[in-house]
């Protein structure tokens, strides 16, 4: 029951400070369920994102299942994910309640362009820290390289990275072991 | 029962919109064409205080429609509908990931889908990052090359990262920082 509290506590915390989807949520799964509780390791957080940004569902979601069912199982999934959804619930309710066009105050403005230079230093911090420990060969750098330039400037669907990447591996690492 | 259908079309929301948030806006477009729950304007509104509010986009958009349409209640089921499939599907890929896992060719595949999960982290990066630095719209239009520098962004950024290098702080610390400091010098 209390890791259960912990589950829905963290994430609801995560879903607080998520400003603008998945991909941003990475520094503050990082801190939390890496670094601080040990539930996960790097690698298997870069896993999750594969997964979950090839499944149905939004990534931050599919995501904050996966943790909470590696955690504490089913149960642990639902609570994970509802943790994850209260603060939007709350926070968008009480916007659509008493603000027309929350967006447009000036001073909304100004705290997310603010906000955003922060999103854009935590990402390139969480990057920097996950390539040590996913990242060990040329070849790995290669498929970096491919995969960030592909989705920056062609606009291809991230979904056939990692289909692509992963049988790249299952082809080139699995001759490697036959010619052993 | 209006609570049935919204469930049930969040649902399918949620089980159609592979890969994240912005995923789901055409399946948002038809909620205006068939159901005509929310008008178009109100959908461009859902996207910008979706963007400028904590929370997953696809999230935050079935809160605002589902209250748009029946309520608190209607917000918290239309919430529900979307991550439903998440849960179903995400428990059933876990259960069998574990054995699956250990397996030498999953283990392969993973090997180099992580650096191309790195190079997406850092391809949705960069689209913050042109957003939050550059004004690249503003530059188009006055072709001054000066333009093209948002100063004050890039330079909060630089003491941001001396920041995390110096001292290692929760990174909320830097989001109310960073959030302050846009409020005070009017970023």
């Amino acid at each position: 029951m209390k890791q259960l509290w912990e589950l829905f506590r963290i994430f609801a915390q995560i879903g607080c400070l998520t400003f603008g989807g998945g991909y941003a949520m990475l520094p503050m799964i990082q801190e939390e369920i890496v670094n601080k509780r040990g539930w996960a390791t790097d690698e298997e957080i870069l896993d999750y994102y594969a997964i979950g940004q090839s499944t149905p569902g939004i990534i931050a979601v599919n995501t904050a299942t996966f943790i909470g069912y590696k955690k504490k199982g089913v149960l642990g999934a639902i609570v994970a994910t509802l943790g994850m959804i209260f603060p939007s619930i709350v926070i968008i309710t009480i916007i659509a309640i008493f603000f027309d066009h929350f967006e447009q105050y000036q001073i909304v403005q100004n705290a997310f362009a603010g906000i955003r230079v922060a999103v854009a230093a935590l990402i390139l911090n969480a990057i920097i820290s996950m390539w040590q420990n996913a990242i060990k060969d040329y070849l790995g750098i290669i498929i970096f390289l491919l995969s960030f330039s592909v989705v920056a400037f062609l606009d291809i669907s991230p979904i056939w990275v990692v289909i692509i990447s992963f049988l790249v591996g299952v082809i080139i690492k699995g001759k490697k072991v036959d010619s052993k | 029962m209006i609570y049935i259908k919204l469930f049930f079309v969040f649902f399918k929301i949620g089980l159609f919109s592979i890969g994240g948030g912005l995923a789901t806006i055409p399946f948002l477009q038809e909620l205006i064409d068939t159901y005509g729950w929310i008008t178009s304007q109100e959908l461009l509104d859902i996207i910008a205080i979706s963007e400028s509010t904590p929370g997953p986009i696809g999230i935050n958009a079935a809160t605002y429609v589902g209250y748009k349409t029946s309520g608190i209640m209607g917000g918290i089921i239309a919430t529900l509908g979307i991550v439903a499939p998440s849960i179903i599907i995400i428990s059933l890929i876990a259960s069998y990931f574990r054995k699956v896992n250990e397996k030498p060719i999953v283990q392969n595949g993973f090997y180099t889908l992580r650096p191309a999960v790195i190079g997406l982290i850092g391809a949705a990066g960069f689209e913050v990052f042109k957003i939050a630095l550059f004004n690249i719209d503003l530059f188009a239009q006055t072709h001054n090359f000066l333009n093209l520098f948002n100063i004050k962004a890039i330079i909060l950024f630089g003491v941001i990262l001396v920041l995390m290098k110096k001292v290692k702080l929760h990174p909320i610390v830097y989001i109310g920082l960073a959030a302050a400091v846009g409020i005070i010098f009017k970023y």
